[in-house]
């Protein structure tokens, strides 16, 4: 089974939720795999504190046009849609960090001038934590687009029984690349205005890749009653509710796991397990 | 004019409160929710539309199913997975190709590389923008598209239009409000910025990804000051903190304590400062004391080599 834990909104507890369960699904005997897909800003690492194995240059394919066999025809320019590769008079350019790596512009010129390198943009670290197997992409700083290296993670994914893949926030291209494929979306909220319309717009991203997915609702006692009342009108299942703790807070500040920290954190998270393997949320 | 640009790394560390909090402190600029994936400053300055506009990011490939031979050379060329061998059959074949939009990444070779023409491509919507009137001021905001694409686009839009309301009503701030991480559209935020404001929370996964931003930052040649929230967390974290910025050139200007009121202010539609005479507006109320002065130095927003490319 591979579930995703998502959020629209940052900050909500996608990483507590998602490092807490690889951990203590693990403890509990199982296979299990954690893949951080949060390219950008990835923080499983902090908690799960993995022996890395193995480290891999995550490459992608970019232009590297021959001078010598150009003619400025510009037929590459045109069909580049996202002005990575321009013909300007006699010279024939290349903006590697916007490059989308489709190919169009070898495929397209005459002379058989374009030929695809790679280009590195990021690392992809594989290890283990315990019991836990382990794997992150790490973006480069300054690169723009990061969907690439969170195909580079999930591709290299070990086959497990359990596979959680950790998402960045938002709702847009990184989140869809990281959730695509997925049996189950865990939504991390935060019972407050901007979690609620968040959590909103994450659960038509969801719908429109027509995946099942769940609600846990964090820090559940420091806003309103909106979420809960979100969830129950669209019978949408609210897998746990945690409520706000200063001791997880103050754990999760150090880098520290909240299911070994913190008394009664892993029965929470126990409790969610049991939900998700007796299908209620499938 | 210039513009200053909150921004944070991790998602979740408080930039939308303190962007609210500034708009009612400033009373001059022009406010832009450059967090199009998943912008919520509107949930606090109720803004009126008074102009809508269609984002065109970029466009899409269709199959029409009637002139498919089914010969698969899309499917082989396509490198984003996004041909499916399900489409509906016609009077010559059985079956025909289909293009899933969601993974179509608009690259338009299918279209160019087809036999039989088969293929439309063309721009399509992908979210909308809008410039609004709040009490305190014009603000520029979008939505994108249930999983569009081109965030960083729409975010070089809305950064150019407030840009041009700033000069027509003659308001010499533009405030962005931020998206978190380092990709395009933070990238496409900062760019041309004078000034990011940081937001980071004292942990240890606020830490390492202030680090990330801050790198980013330089990199840019956009010089930055930090504000940590929730100070009071962990105070050592907090230190580090601000010691990691003082290495990236980069000020601390403010600590915000945790006060239970921010969270109150937003439940009520109010930004904190507007909310609460509490810890945490007194402390945001000093952070603009110090950023509004250091603003004069800056240089002055421009449009960015970014926008540059998008545009040509």
């Amino acid at each position: 089974m591979r579930i995703a834990v998502a959020s629209g909104k940052g900050g909500t507890g996608k990483t507590t939720v998602a490092t807490n369960l690889a951990w203590v699904a693990a403890a509990g005997g199982r296979d299990v795999a954690y893949l951080d897909c949060d390219v950008e800003e990835p923080n499983g690492h902090i908690f799960l504190k993995p022996a890395i194995a193995e480290e891999r240059v995550i490459e992608r394919l970019i232009p590297e046009v021959d001078p010598d066999r150009c003619t400025h025809c510009g037929q590459c320019g045109q069909i580049c849609q996202y002005s990575a590769i321009v013909c300007i008079g006699r010279q024939t350019l290349v903006y590697p960090e916007l490059c989308h790596a489709c190919g169009g512009c070898t495929l397209v010129c005459p002379a058989g001038a374009i030929r695809e390198v790679p280009r590195p943009i990021g690392l992809l670290r594989l290890g283990t934590s315990g019991a836990v197997r382990f794997g992150e992409g790490v973006l480069n700083v300054g690169e723009h687009i990061s969907p690439p290296g969170i195909r580079a993670v999930k591709q290299a994914a070990p086959a497990a029984d359990l596979i959680i893949l950790d998402a960045p926030p938002g709702t847009s291209c990184p989140v869809v690349e990281s959730v695509r494929g997925c049996d189950l979306v865990i939504l991390v909220a935060e019972p407050t205005p901007f979690g609620l319309y968040d959590l909103k717009l994450a659960c038509e991203m969801v719908r429109a890749l027509r995946l099942p997915f769940a609600v846990v609702i964090n820090r559940c006692d420091i806003g309103d009653e909106e979420v809960r009342r979100y969830c129950a009108r669209n019978r949408i299942e609210v897998l746990a509710e945690i409520p706000d703790d200063r001791a997880v807070a103050e754990a999760y500040s150090q880098g520290e796991l909240a299911s070994l920290a913190v008394p009664g954190f892993g029965d929470r998270v126990r409790g969610v397990l049991e939900k998700l393997f007796s299908g209620v949320a499938a | 004019m210039r513009e200053l640009v909150v921004t944070s790394g991790k998602g979740g560390t408080g930039k939308t409160s303190v962007v609210a909090s500034l708009a009612a402190l400033a009373r001059r600029a022009v406010l832009a929710d450059c967090d199009v994936d998943a912008a919520d400053l509107h949930l606090v300055l109720e803004p009126q539309i008074v102009r809508r506009e269609n984002f065109v990011g970029g466009s899409k490939a269709r199959i029409k199913p009637g002139h498919c031979t089914a010969c698969g050379k899309c499917e082989e060329l396509c490198r984003f997975e996004a041909i499916h061998y399900d489409g509906p059959g016609n009077g010559r074949v059985g079956k025909t190709f289909r293009i899933d939009t969601l993974a179509c990444e608009g690259c338009g070779v299918c279209a160019h590389f087809c036999a039989e023409d088969a293929i439309e491509f063309g721009p399509v919507v992908c979210g909308q923008w809008f410039v609004s009137e709040t009490r305190f001021g014009p603000m520029v905001h979008a939505k994108l598209g249930v999983a569009a694409e081109n965030s960083g686009k729409l975010v070089t839009q809305i950064h150019r239009v407030a840009q041009q309301v700033a000069v027509e009503r003659d308001r010499s701030l533009v405030i962005c409000d931020g998206s978190p991480g380092i990709g395009c559209p933070v990238i496409a935020s900062l760019t041309g910025a004078s000034l990011a404001l940081f937001v980071a929370e004292p942990t240890a996964s606020g830490l390492h990804d202030f680090r990330r931003v801050a790198e980013l930052s330089v990199q840019l040649g956009v010089p930055g000051v930090l504000v940590v929230n929730k100070a009071d967390l962990n105070a050592q974290v907090t230190e580090q903190l601000e010691q990691e910025a003082r290495r990236c050139g980069i000020a601390a200007v403010g600590r915000v304590p945790y006060d239970p009121e921010v969270t109150r202010a937003q439940i009520a539609r109010q930004s904190v400062v507007e909310a609460s005479r509490g810890p945490a507006a007194k402390a945001i109320r000093a952070v603009w004391a110090e950023v509004e002065p250091r603003l004069e130095s800056t240089s002055p927003a421009s449009a960015g080599g970014l926008l540059q490319l998008v545009n040509r």
